[in-house]
């Protein structure tokens, strides 16, 4: 069945896998197609373009950072504790990956929102949530502490804890073993988490719609703008795509980068 | 075992192809053959268009009516791009004009119904709206289309006849999106059609303003030229712009062409 010169995959496979390729390929040379090049320049440096742009790599910073705090703690409690109900709750921690982006953003809006659970002690609070950059961050985070949790997770698992146990026994104490051996362990994996979360959170686009709304440099992000452009300037929600397409490339290079030199 | 994965390689692709290629219905030659009519629609027809589709049908029972509601500009795109329907039923003239120049329809177009703007405010008001002046406040979470979409250039023009400076806090990218932020509870106000103040029902308090009336949308519907069905189509747009037709648009709020 397999040819000696691929390690033993049929050759079979490489029609539907090339198929497979193209598939993912061809919309994205045909995006490029697209492009009016003479004018791409100006059309992503409009004021509404960069203002989109800018405000959709702050938040999802934002969201990353946010992501790296509440996420880690979460994978170390599914990889290195074992409880009733952690199966479950493992389960739950993925929602938001399949869940549509858009039934997020209504979750938010009910429990973030002004008549939501949490909107009358976020006011007392003298917060406003609705219609703000928060509301952006708050969406943005929601669908990638998914990516986060399950990236380090996996880590730790493969990562095992003889080191730790080792350490445990010499003297340190949990949170000096936390400190200076697991996390540097899982540094790659925490970093491979984290550029996913962030990738994630600059394409969001569903949640963030429903939950935040649509204001220039406040809740518009890039691919929000993307969308409204298509209404009347179909030139630059081509270009404002393709940048947004490079920009992912570049996160997901810079993740297989991190995987390579992991051990 | 290589015999059957190629097999059902080729079963996948060749059902894939036939798929992507079986998009237009063709009929059975002859007369009264069963007729499929495809009507590209405004988002804003939704209710209306639904409704006349089913009283034509009932009028011709060999036809069934199948729509496409979606922002005018998206069905335009489509329309540019070789999407099949006999039909188009613009929610601006602007957009229909750029359906003419760029060769898309047959004949001219008619104008078949009229909307205009109203201030819908969850049920309770709780900003107190009483007049569009109050909606320049400061205080009051407004939600209005984004000028880009037909909704929002009608909203520009009345700020600009009016004179009154809407800040928003949101310029959503269509009229329904408007329109979920107050059901939700989540804008005090939004500039919204008529149309759409009406069908949401007690779930929004809508709040007439005397500016409206000096920017009216006019609604035009044409035979779009690739159509298989050009005498079907021309009927439905008859119906359409018939008593029967603009009774239904009536109630459903719209104002005469």
């Amino acid at each position: 069945m397999s040819s000696p010169q691929h390690s033993g995959v049929p050759r079979w496979v490489f029609v539907p896998a090339a198929a497979g390729a193209l598939f993912i390929v061809l919309p994205l040379v045909a995006l490029a197609s697209r492009v009016e090049w003479s004018q791409f320049w100006s059309l992503i440096t409009s004021e509404s373009s960069r203002a989109a742009l800018l405000l959709s790599l702050r938040t999802s910073a934002t969201a990353t950072l946010l992501c790296i705090v509440l996420g880690v703690p979460m994978a170390l409690v599914l990889a290195r504790t074992s409880f009733r109900g952690q199966s479950l709750l493992r389960s739950l921690v993925l929602l938001p990956l399949v869940l549509p982006p858009v039934v997020g953003g209504i979750a938010l809006l009910y429990t973030f929102g002004r008549q939501g659970l949490l909107g009358h002690t976020i006011e007392v609070l003298g917060l406003q949530i609705a219609f703000s950059t928060t509301a952006v961050v708050i969406a943005q985070t929601f669908v990638s502490l998914p990516f986060l949790v399950v990236s380090l997770e996996g880590s730790l698992r493969t990562a095992g804890d003889r080191y730790e146990i080792v350490a445990a026994t010499l003297g340190a104490r949990p949170t000096t073993v936390l400190r200076r051996v697991t996390l540097p362990l899982v540094l790659p994996g925490l970093a491979a988490g984290a550029v996913l979360s962030f990738a994630r959170a600059l394409g969001e686009f569903g949640a963030t719609i429903t939950f935040a709304g649509s204001l220039e440099g406040v809740t518009r992000t890039l691919p929000l703008e993307i969308y409204l452009q298509r209404e009347s300037d179909p030139d630059a929600a081509v270009a404002l795509s393709l940048v947004l397409v490079v920009v992912a490339v570049l996160v997901i290079g810079l993740v297989r980068g991190t995987r390579s030199d992991a051990p | 075992m290589k015999g059957l994965a190629a097999a059902l390689v080729a079963v996948v692709l060749t059902t894939t192809l036939a798929a992507c290629s079986n998009d237009g219905i063709k009929d059975v030659d002859g007369s009264p053959a069963p007729e499929t009519l495809t009507v590209f629609a405004a988002a804003s027809l939704k209710g209306s268009f639904t409704r006349i589709g089913a009283a034509f049908e009932k009028q011709n029972p060999e036809v069934t009516v199948r729509f496409s509601f979606a922002g005018s500009s998206d069905l335009l795109a489509q329309l540019q791009q070789g999407a099949p329907a006999d039909v188009f039923a613009s929610a601006d003239e602007a957009t229909m004009d750029t359906a003419r120049v760029a060769g898309v329809l047959d004949g001219d177009a008619r104008d078949f119904a009229s909307n205009t703007l109203e201030i819908a405010t969850p049920p309770d008001n709780p900003a107190g709206i009483r007049t569009l002046a109050d909606l320049a406040s400061p205080d009051v979470k407004v939600v209005v289309c984004a000028p880009t979409v037909p909704c929002g250039a009608a909203t520009e023009a009345v700020e600009k006849e009016s004179g009154v400076d809407i800040e928003p806090v949101s310029e959503e990218q269509s009229v329904t999106d408007v329109l979920g932020k107050i059901l939700s509870g989540e804008a005090d106000a939004g500039l919204v059609y008529v149309t759409d103040v009406k069908a949401a029902g007690k779930k929004v308090q809508g709040v007439p303003f005397g500016e409206s009336s000096e920017v009216v949308n006019t609604y035009p519907i044409a035979t779009v030229r690739r159509s298989d069905h050009a005498g079907t189509a021309e009927a439905f747009t008859d119906f359409v712009t018939g008593p029967e037709g603009q009774a239904i648009l009536a109630a459903a709020g719209f104002g005469a062409p």
